[in-house]
């Protein structure tokens, strides 16, 4: 990242008394252009000695309201009892404000610290002024400016005038061996409110006269409304309004969830099904076998492995569509009041979601204030912005404040879905057994593509960071056929990288297998040289892989024999600038796997919080684990089959390994973990399958294959 | 419409709702007490868990019209003088990460310490196996129930020791 021009990484906004305010601007994603000034977080100290950081991303449970104020308080030298969190909604003031791509950490850790230091410096420079003494006098500790003196004085004390000064340009930053609040166990801030039931989650959001709805939305993907009898609906205790909300639902209002939920249950919608409407998955998969032979563009290209001669292996592999299903079902709470709409979305876009409640409701983005609430989980879901445009919609035909609330079936069936996907692997190994050439083809429908978002040169943009070459093969290639889908498509956790690392390291796998190798020994092998493979938009270097690799290899004990019984498969891959590494163990019960234990190693740079990484790898791993196991979304008569936890079922405590982490200790810049231990799970479960059965899964869910 | 009382959290309610209204949406709707959550609406997943006269009980599954009479615990009604046993075990292992389940896990842990103060692993795999966690808290939650169990021993072994004969309403174990 470059270094931030003053301008953009820090503008004072100084009322007059109200003390010192500094805004600062996060760029989001790696690839971020410099743009004009424009701060999407503050820093409020006010005289009254609160210090109050605004988040501007969202929390879903990744930690963001209390990893992100860790950073700047770091800086700051605060009292971190005394930080105080605000949640900030869309405006038109901030950054890309999106969360997503495990990138809140690594994009806001350069302008957090700076910020935290310029306000440091800045109160330092207020208190040497105030006191007449030299500022090397006095240092900050604590939330306080101290003098040698003994005299000191509290950062609300100093604020006001910390207001009225110049903002350092450059403040100098703390070194990692002085760090007090950064690297360490913080209790995350929201833990409380979330176990004594007060939390406010998006769900749970009032609005005094509010009604509630619930919508029939056409069962079939693409299909319409050709009519509705809403009689028996009107008939149901508390049943306030009925009425088409676009093309294809009918919203059913009453004064409680239930009352709708019960109006829907007896409304009678006449459906055109439309054009999918003999849809089914068996046509989905023959539309991807037959992109396998159509016009390919690359992601990545290392010599030419087609003219490697050498003995040819190849596989195919192939995954399901998958779908989020986070614990909370969407919801979103809208007031839209002629001039002026408000929104109370658990949401990861808080300016799409004002955008597209501006659109829909005929208002500009400025008539639209959308507040973010916390959400019950998201793993991409509320990446979208359907949910918010139906209650603005609802919100303006009743004239009133709405909540409109989405059953689990709705949730499962109407949701957007990580795309299926076929994998193609040609090999070429040498006499040893080892790869000179090697390409992973992907075929996969676009996301982005399919949302009407550019596709340069057919590619999906996201598709190249999460499909990155692990190894430095020296003839590599990376391809990709963009296909169509009418299956709504999503950004679920990890995205492509599931699909990617699924194939290639089962792949390796079995290369392993056809050199007679042990797969780990055979992994470091291709790791042994140091070397960084320019990808994308992001330098992959070998030796933080092999790093990650042996750490999770020797405390997993790869070196010692297995009780009888027991089993291993080791996976490795990078994905959203984060190494990680999975050693899975396994007993086969009835045919089936069962996972004791799954040891992870990532190196993530700097830890920012040891807790939260803990948090997120283990929850990536076992949300991995759901997928690689039973997580298949179907299609009949155009319709999704699957509905509740029943028929698409996440992992239960029974089911559940021990998993435990490791960081590689670093002091490069933070990345993020959210999304990053999801794709080696899979592969390693497979390969660990394999070692036991000597079976070679390729297709996902395993409990199908 | 019917009117139907009920204790929830110690006070007495009367509700007037259709008597087919699952007891979740009374609670949520009616009575606003929004920590008990929808996840599934069908008794798979374990958000909506409350005590019924004690029992663990998927408030979704349940019409208001049953619990006439009975006397309802959600989660804000589980400590009733600060925090419960479990909900600071609970912070103290750093469970929490969307949070949105635990509520319900908390409630069907507190219904099993009160009727086995220091559960097995399996015992308690078997009494939270019904509530799901899409973030995948499970091994902390196991962990958190062994520690408020062992608090709840400590704190006994202190009562036991000191003489004092105070009831530990918050103490899920040691009630």
């Amino acid at each position: 990242m470059s270094p931030l021009s003053r301008r953009e990484f820090v503008a004072a906004g100084v009322a007059a008394g109200a003390g010192l305010v500094i805004g600062f601007y996060l760029p989001h994603g790696a690839s971020s252009k410099k743009e004009s000034f424009s701060p999407n977080a503050y820093l409020r100290i006010t005289p009254d000695n609160k210090v109050t950081i605004v988040v501007a991303r969202s929390e879903m449970g990744q930690g963001v309201r209390t990893a992100l104020p860790m950073i700047l308080a770091e800086e700051l030298e605060a009292d971190w009892k005394q930080i105080e969190i605000e949640q900030a909604g869309a405006s038109t003031l901030f950054g890309d404000q999106s969360t997503g791509g495990s990138a809140s950490i690594h994009t806001c850790w350069d302008p957090m610290r700076k910020a935290g230091a310029a306000a440091r410096e800045m109160l330092l420079t207020s208190a040497a002024l105030t006191w007449g003494v030299p500022r090397s006098s006095c240092t900050a500790e604590g939330g306080r400016i101290k003098h040698v003196s003994g005299r000191s004085a509290s950062y609300g004390e100093l604020s006001v005038k910390a207001g009225t000064l110049p903002i350092p340009t450059d403040p100098p930053l703390k070194q990692a061996k002085d760090y007090k609040i950064v690297g360490r166990r913080v209790p995350r801030l929201d833990s409380p409110a979330k176990v004594k039931g007060e939390a406010v989650f998006g769900i749970d959001f009032r609005v005094p006269g509010m009604k509630f709805a619930v919508l029939s939305r056409c069962p079939t993907m693409g299909g319409k409304v050709s009519s509705f009898d809403d009689n028996e609906s009107k008939k149901i205790s508390g049943v306030s309004y009925t009425g088409k909300v676009g093309d294809s639902a009918v919203a059913v209002v009453a004064d409680s969830v239930w009352g709708a939920m019960e109006g829907r249950r007896v409304l009678n919608v006449a459906w055109d099904e439309g054009p999918n409407k003999d849809l089914n998955t068996a046509a989905v998969i023959a539309s991807l076998k037959q992109g396998a032979s159509k016009k390919r563009s690359s992601l990545y290209s290392a010599g030419d492995p087609a003219r490697v001669t050498g003995r040819r292996i190849s596989a195919e592999y192939q995954l399901p569509f998958m779908a989020h299903a986070p614990m909370e079902p969407g919801n979103c709470t809208a007031h839209y009041q002629g001039s002026k709409c408000e929104v109370w979305a658990p949401t990861q876009v808080p300016q799409d979601c004002r955008d597209a409640v501006a659109t829909a409701v005929g208002l500009d983005p400025d008539q639209v204030k959308v507040n973010v609430t916390l959400m019950g989980g998201a793993f991409g879901r509320r990446l979208e912005h359907d949910y918010a445009v139906e209650a603005a919609l609802v919100s303006k035909a009743i004239n009133g404040p709405v909540k409109v609330i989405w059953t689990r079936e709705d949730d499962m069936r109407c949701s957007t879905y990580r795309p299926a996907s076929l994998h193609q692997l040609f090999g070429v190994v040498d006499g040893a057994g080892y790869p000179i050439g090697l390409t992973h083809r992907i075929i996969a429908p676009s996301i982005s593509g399919q949302k009407g978002q550019p596709t340069p040169n057919n590619v999906d943009p996201d598709l190249p960071d999460e499909a990155g070459p692990v190894y430095g093969i020296s003839n590599y290639s990376t391809d990709y056929v963009m296909t169509e889908t009418p299956v709504p498509l999503g950004w679920m956790r990890s995205v492509y990288a599931l699909q990617a690392a699924f194939a290639l390291e089962s792949f390796i796998d079995e290369l392993a297998v056809a050199a007679g190798k042990d797969p780990l020994e055979y992994r470091l092998h291709l790791l042994a040289k140091d070397q960084d493979l320019q990808y994308f938009t992001t330098t992959w270097h070998t030796a933080r892989m092999r790093g990650a690799l042996q750490l999770a290899a020797e405390r997993a004990g790869w070196q010692k024999p297995l009780p009888a019984g027991r089993y291993r498969g080791v996976a490795c891959f990078g994905c959203f600038a984060t190494y990680m590494a999975e050693v899975v163990e396994i007993s086969m019960e009835n045919d089936q796997p069962r996972v004791h234990r799954v040891v992870a190693a990532v190196d993530c740079g700097q830890v920012v919080n040891p807790g939260i990484l803990e948090q997120q790898i283990q929850g990536g791993v076992v949300f991995a684990l759901a997928n690689a196991l039973r997580a298949k979304i179907t299609i009949e008569k155009g319709r999704i089959v699957q509905g509740n936890f029943d028929d698409y079922a996440p992992l239960r405590m029974e089911e559940t390994p021990l998993v435990e982490v490791y960081a590689v200790p670093s002091g490069e810049v933070p990345t993020g973990v959210g999304e990053p231990p999801v794709p080696p799970l899979a592969p390693a479960l497979c390969n660990a399958i394999y070692a036991a059965t000597k079976k070679r899964i390729r297709s996902l869910p395993i409990l199908n294959s | 419409m019917a009117e139907i009382t009920l204790r929830v959290n110690g006070s007495e309610k009367k509700v007037s709702v259709p008597p087919g209204t699952p007891l979740l949406w009374v609670l949520r709707d009616t009575l606003e007490l929004t920590g008990t959550k929808f996840g599934c609406g069908a008794g798979l997943c374990g958000a909506c868990t409350v005590h019924v006269d004690g029992e663990a009980v998927r408030s979704c599954s349940i019409p208001v019209s049953q619990v006439a009479g009975k006397s309802v615990t959600t989660i804000e009604g589980l400590g009733a003088n600060g925090l419960h046993i479990l909900q600071a075990a609970w912070i103290a292992d750093e469970v929490p990460q969307c949070g949105y389940c635990q509520t319900g896990q908390i409630m069907s842990a507190a219904a099993l310490l009160a009727k086995t103060p220091h559960p097995t692993d399996e015992q308690i795999t078997q009494a939270m196996n019904g509530n799901l966690c899409r973030c995948g808290t499970y091994e902390r939650i196991r962990k958190a129930i062994h520690w408020a169990a062992e608090g709840a021993k400590n704190a006994r072994k202190e009562i036991a020791e000191s003489g004092t004969p105070r009831a530990q309403r918050d103490n899920g174990g040691a009630r």
